[in-house]
């Protein structure tokens, strides 16, 4: 999804079912008892038990299982699950599982809007003491609250994210801070016959609520209540619902605005159309790949936001222990070791995925991968936590499928059909488009 | 005269031995029929249960019977009725380019005289490719940057992106994929009209064409019908192109796939089950529709309807 940007292209090797591994270990003692050493099969599965890890595409993770495997000297051996590229897909699957109390599953990599729901239902399991202090010590405090449901940590922060406005300093020399600046920029680049479109994600999914939910904070309100029970929205939800109406009538939208994800923002702005876009920050990853040309000129600021400086979206994905799992404690273990400094600092540099610890942003590394990482940093101070509820996926579901297309933004009208539709959603009762 | 006594008592005997014999028949056919009870009677009376009850996986403490308000949360629901108006355009449009088409393919199929093996294989070929994988080559056809067809269109244009180019694209995809199997039903009903008949026709002055609609046609009725049938049900049931092909994004979902978004993705069980019991219903409304105003008969009993 929208917080789970990813360079990673391939897909490495997917085991179905936590069984395989064992079958496998299985196999290995029976050959080393052919071979006349020990006799017993299925021994050695019994020393060496397998966590299952089932984790979002991400190109080098592999690089880091092996690193933990290396450093459980035995204990346990992390087998990699590949779960879907789209945070949908990956949810679908591991919901799944754990409502069928599959025990292959281990550690989970959990989108950070996940957490309320599955701790809710009792299928990821509390970290307490000394796992929870070693979750907790050096991690920055936004993502750190991600992984926290009801004042109790279900998983530790592995990645962080946040967008930034991305600008080519050739067309825009000072960066606007408004969306209404952003209006204007556009507005006077059209007059000149200049690139002038501007990207941000208008599809009909979860990016939608990333960019509504970013304005009705920076607006000073909230989509639900703080403690995640009713619906909030009223005045600033108007005046965040009037900026993407604008925003999607000026001259700024792309006409494909309403069909636009990540991945086609960062092309609009790669292929020339754009003078400027919302994205994460693999944005600039890709565009030193693709247009070193127009590196030069690629610019970075901080969100936009109503009268000031916006509050960027907040995304990112943490490890949570599935409560079905049968190795628990390598479990913790295992997630702890994938997400500490030094794993961090390889999911960084070779993925581009922001560290959670903020000591890693400080590595001498991360100089060169992360020339915007004091902007990160910045924007993580005053980022938007999407809402906090069991029934996320409901609220988010119903929230971009009254808000598709920006265009057609009614404020009043749509006020009030979020308000209804969110009301419904958050109990879990009307249908879900 | 003398016959009638021996004639009756005979026609007695045969009607005994056959009420023994349907007796039998009935004991063969009982294991077979107590496991479809259990293996499709059982489902469905568990989504019937399942329908009346608020069921959410992420809150079984919640779990409670509701009565009909599920169905009444669905039934009043936009979300619900787009999706069947959907569901019921790609349903009659489809079926009814498939019928011509699958027509005129199946009068190739049976009137060709050379290379027929070789023809009935092309025609097959699509329906012989995995819905999914077919649907994956139409999305990337599609798809601006990467597609084949996408490049014939204006540049700038996403069709999957829209409504109703999203939706003649699910209808051709389906139109692609399923009129061989149309076409192989209608040319088994071309089989059952007697060449004799034809000639005949032929001898008394009829055109080719009068051959067509006043004789083919009418003596393939039953075939065109179950075949009407099998592709109206199915084709209402609709899930697996859309899936790939739009995921059901601007409006373009199918029932079935709003019941799977409720209840796998929303792990709703209530709502789910009950739009589940709902597309059940309609199925089964078509079916008597079509059994009731065509008079046909179900598959297998051709002929033995009186």
């Amino acid at each position: 999804m929208s917080s789970r940007m990813r360079r990673a292209r391939s897909r490495t090797r997917h085991r179905p079912s936590g069984t395989s591994g064992r079958t496998r270990a299985g196999a290995l003692a029976l050959a080393a008892a052919l071979g006349g050493t020990i006799v017993g099969c299925g021994g050695e599965s019994a020393r060496r038990p397998t966590v299952n890890l089932y984790n979002a595409p991400q190109e080098n993770i592999g690089v880091l299982v092996d690193r933990c495997n290396r450093l459980a000297r035995g204990r346990y051996t992390i087998v990699l699950n590949t779960l879907p590229r789209d945070a949908d897909g990956q949810r679908e699957q591991l919901v799944r599982r754990l409502a069928a109390a599959d025990p292959g599953l281990d550690v989970l990599g959990l989108d950070v809007t996940w957490t309320a729901e599955l701790a809710e239902a009792g299928w990821i399991r509390p970290w307490t003491g000394e796992y929870e202090r070693r979750a907790r010590a050096g991690t920055l405090a936004k993502p750190l609250e991600t992984a926290v449901w009801e004042g109790r940590l279900y998983a530790a922060p592995y990645n962080t994210n946040v967008q930034l406005l991305w600008y080519r300093s050739d067309l825009i020399p000072e960066p606007p801070r408004t969306w209404e600046e952003l209006i204007r920029t556009s507005t006077r680049l059209a007059a000149q016959g200049k690139p002038h479109r501007g990207g941000i994600t208008g599809a009909r999914y979860e990016g939608l609520v990333v960019w509504f939910n970013s304005l009705i904070q920076s607006a000073g309100g909230a989509i639900l209540t703080p403690d995640g029970e009713r619906v909030q929205l009223g005045a600033p939800a108007l005046t965040a619902l009037g900026v993407m109406r604008a925003f999607a009538r000026s001259p700024a939208a792309d006409p494909s605005l309403s069909s636009m994800r990540e991945d086609d923002v960062r092309l609009a702005m790669e292929s020339g159309r754009a003078a400027y876009q919302i994205n994460w920050p693999f944005v600039y990853a890709s565009m030193a790949a693709n247009r070193p040309d127009m590196l030069r000129v690629l610019k970075w600021a901080p969100y936009p936001g109503i009268t000031g400086p916006g509050r960027a979206p907040l995304g990112g994905a943490n490890f949570g222990v599935s409560a079905y799992s049968r190795h628990p404690r390598e479990a913790f273990e295992a997630a702890l070791c994938l997400r500490d400094a030094e794993s961090q600092k390889i999911a960084a540099v070779r993925d581009g995925l922001p560290p959670t610890i903020r000591a890693v942003y400080d590595e001498p590394e991360m100089a060169r991968a992360y020339p915007m990482r004091q902007a990160i940093l910045d924007a993580l101070e005053t980022a938007a936590p999407r809402p906090k509820t069991p029934t996320y996926q409901n609220v988010s579901t119903v929230t971009s499928a009254v808000l598709s297309p920006p265009d057609e933004i009614v404020p009043v009208r749509t006020e009030a059909r979020l308000r209804d539709l969110i009301g419904d959603a958050l109990s879990s009762k009307g249908v879900l488009p | 005269m003398s016959t009638r006594a021996p004639a009756r008592h005979a026609r007695r005997r045969i009607s005994e031995e056959k009420t023994a014999q349907r007796r039998l028949a009935l004991w063969l056919c009982a294991p077979a029929a107590l496991i479809m009870l259990l293996v499709t009677g059982w489902p469905i009376l568990y989504a019937v249960l399942l329908s009346l009850q608020r069921y959410d996986l992420r809150f079984p403490d919640e779990r409670a019977w509701v009565g009909l308000s599920n169905y009444a949360a669905v039934l009043t629901d936009p979300f619900w009725w787009n999706a069947f108006w959907v569901t019921v355009v790609i349903t009659v449009i489809s079926v009814a380019i498939e019928l011509v088409l699958g027509m005129l393919l199946a009068l190739a199929m049976y009137r060709t005289l050379i290379g027929r093996g070789v023809i009935r294989t092309l025609v097959l070929i699509p329906y012989g490719i995995v819905t999914v994988v077919a649907a994956y080559g139409w999305r990337y056809a599609w798809t601006p940057g990467t597609g084949w067809l996408a490049g014939a269109l204006p540049p700038g244009s996403a069709p999957l992106t829209e409504k109703i180019p999203g939706v003649a694209i699910i209808i051709l995809a389906e139109v692609w994929k399923t009129t061989p199997f149309m076409a192989l039903l209608l040319m088994a009903g071309l089989a059952l009209v007697p060449d004799d008949l034809l000639k005949a026709a032929s001898m008394d002055g009829a055109t080719a064409w009068q051959r067509f609609w006043q004789v083919t046609l009418p003596l393939m009725r039953p075939a065109i019908l179950v075949a009407l049938l099998f592709r109206t049900l199915d084709a209402f049931r609709i899930f697996d192109n859309i899936y790939v092909l739009t995921g059901g994004a601007a409006d373009t979902g199918s029932v079935s796939l709003l019941a799977y978004r409720n209840l796998i993705g929303g792990l709703n069980l209530g709502i789910g089950s009950t739009m589940s019991v709902l597309i059940f219903l309609t199925v089964a409304a078509i079916s008597v529709l079509f059994i009731r105003a065509f008079g046909i008969s179900a598959p297998g009993t051709q002929g033995e309807r009186r």
